[in-house]
């Protein structure tokens, strides 16, 4: 303790605290000020920027939440209008077979008259034919048979036999 | 004094003090294992004086500049350095170079007056320069008040310089943009952290800014001065009692000036506790105000002056042993050690900011409970 006592040195103590002080003056007008300032005005200048960044980025999710909303939108409506036009397409089709199974069930019983009518009238025209074919026939076979006398005869006796017969 | 100082520094540099001790205690080993061989030299204590001296000489202050010294042949001393200016005040101002003190050898006649430096101390004397002594050998001689810019305060001015061109230079930068340019680029994660690790934490975000200035100078000012005292240039400014006093009386000064109701009320009459304890505390904790900077001091003078003068023992070693296994050995625990004095260097300056900031915030602190 008396060794530090008589080391000390008044004049190192003076220089040390006046030297110490006006260092610390000066370097805070033209060292630490500046730079604190500097630091600071450039980690508010930071924090603005990623502030605005996340920002700029919650924007961007809402406006891809927008954009996927209007997306389904778009995707239920095209799915609606399909249905819509299947349906229609379906009905469509069924209108037409129907449609087409009536003219055609209504041709076929025209047809089907038609034909009736067609065989009625073959008919009767065959049968007159027949008629008459089987009179010339008949008037053929009579006068042949009655060319002579005997035939004649012979005829009448076969007929006098059938009509004995009876 | 000492004993309650005791606690405060041991406390938290106990493991410096303890690697301190290891490294000692294998020196005392080796030294031991050694001297059988080395005690039949001839002239051994002479190195021995000699380099103990040579120690005491480094740790004290001295009136030049000197770098190295050697001697001659003709056992003439020669300094190599500068001398400095001696400033005094003895009935008026007397300023004169050290280069007339010759290093304590020859009487400086200023004006009528004789003065004689004798161990790092000017001593008014006559013109033969005769040195009176007490009972203890301690020069009964006139001292008269001594401002000279001796080695310590003209370091103190280098530094002073130094660090205001980097900083200013480093401030400087910050105009062209945001970013820091040169040597800035280095300083400014350590200014960030003294801001943001020492400052805030400590004093909080709503005082810090006022006490910046002073932690900054104070935090790079003991960083670079502990630096320097490990350069072969033989500067050691911070293992001066007057420069840490100094420094510990400006903590001092700051935390009681600037400190709020709230400090003072914590002082004289704490808060909290029955009225007698009240009485019993006040005395206590106003001693703890002084008690406070003062292990800031003792902390400081005593780490740098310890690893002085170990590293200069073990550098001294060398040339005690004189032979190949001891000296490389001596060589290599100096190295070791010196690793550890940077270091040392760097902690101390935080340690002293880092306290400094705990007081600072302690004074500014604000008690809304109790």
């Amino acid at each position: 303790m008396e060794k530090l006592i008589n080391e000390f040195s008044i004049g190192l103590f003076f220089w040390m605290l006046v030297l110490f002080v006006a260092l610390v003056f000066l370097l805070r007008k033209f060292a630490w000020k500046p730079i604190l300032d500097a630091v600071e005005t450039r980690e508010s200048g930071i924090e603005n920027a990623l502030k605005a960044a996340e920002n700029a980025k919650l924007e961007m999710q809402n406006l891809q939440a927008d954009n996927e909303r209007l997306l389904q939108e778009a995707r239920a409506e095209r799915e609606a209008m399909l249905k819509d036009a299947r349906e229609l397409k379906a009905k469509m089709i069924a209108d037409a077979e129907e449609d087409a199974q009536a003219k055609a069930n209504k041709m076929i019983e025209q047809a089907q008259a038609a034909i009736e009518g067609e065989k009625k009238a073959a008919m009767a025209e065959l049968k007159n034919h027949v008629a008459t074919l089987s009179l010339e026939i008949a008037e053929k076979v009579v006068r042949d048979e009655l060319s002579s006398k005997d035939k004649q005869m012979e005829l009448v006796e076969s007929m006098l036999v059938d009509a004995k017969l009876n | 004094m000492h004993r309650f100082l005791g606690h405060y520094y041991l406390s938290d540099m106990q493991n410096i003090f303890s690697l301190k001790t290891i490294c000692l205690l294998f020196v005392f080993v080796t030294t031991f294992s050694f001297a059988k061989e080395t005690k039949a030299e001839a002239g051994e204590n002479d190195i021995k004086t000699e380099i103990k001296e040579y120690i005491d000489h480094h740790l004290l202050d001295s009136y030049d500049f000197s770098l190295f010294s050697y001697t001659k042949d003709n056992g003439e001393h020669v300094y190599v350095g500068f001398p400095l200016p001696v400033i005094l005040w003895d009935d008026g101002l007397k300023v004169f170079s050290s280069s007339k003190l010759k290093h304590g050898e020859t009487v400086a006649e200023v004006g009528g007056n004789y003065y004689k430096s004798y161990h790092g101390k000017i001593y008014k004397t006559d013109a033969e320069g005769t040195i009176t002594y007490d009972e203890a050998h301690h020069p009964t001689n006139v001292k008269p008040l001594d401002f000279s810019i001796t080695k310590n305060v003209f370091t103190i001015l280098i530094v002073g310089l130094l660090m205001f061109l980097m900083f200013g230079s480093m401030a400087k930068s910050y105009k062209n943009g945001a970013l820091p340019k040169g040597m800035g680029r280095f300083l400014e994660p350590i200014v960030l952290y003294i801001r943001d690790d020492i400052a805030i934490p400590n004093i909080g975000k709503k005082h810090y800014k006022r006490y910046m200035s002073f932690l900054l100078t104070i935090f790079f000012f003991i960083w670079i001065v502990n630096l320097l005292g490990l350069t072969p240039l033989g500067v050691n400014v911070t293992n001066n009692i007057a420069v840490t006093l100094a420094l510990a009386l400006l903590t001092f000064l700051i935390t009681n000036f600037t400190a709020n109701k709230s400090y003072w009320g914590h002082i004289f009459w704490m808060p909290g506790v029955p009225k007698l304890m009240r009485i019993v505390l006040a005395p206590i904790e106003l001693l703890g105000i002084f008690i406070k900077p003062f292990s800031l001091l003792i902390r400081l003078y005593a780490n740098i002056t310890a690893g002085h003068i170990v590293l200069m023992s073990i550098i001294g070693m060398m040339f005690i042993f004189k032979n190949w296994i001891g000296s490389s050995l001596s060589f290599g625990l100096a190295f070791a050690l010196s690793l550890l004095e940077l270091l040392v260097a760097a902690l101390q300056a935080y340690i002293f900011t880092m306290l400094s900031a705990l007081y600072f915030g302690q004074a500014v602190e604000e008690h809304d409970d109790h």
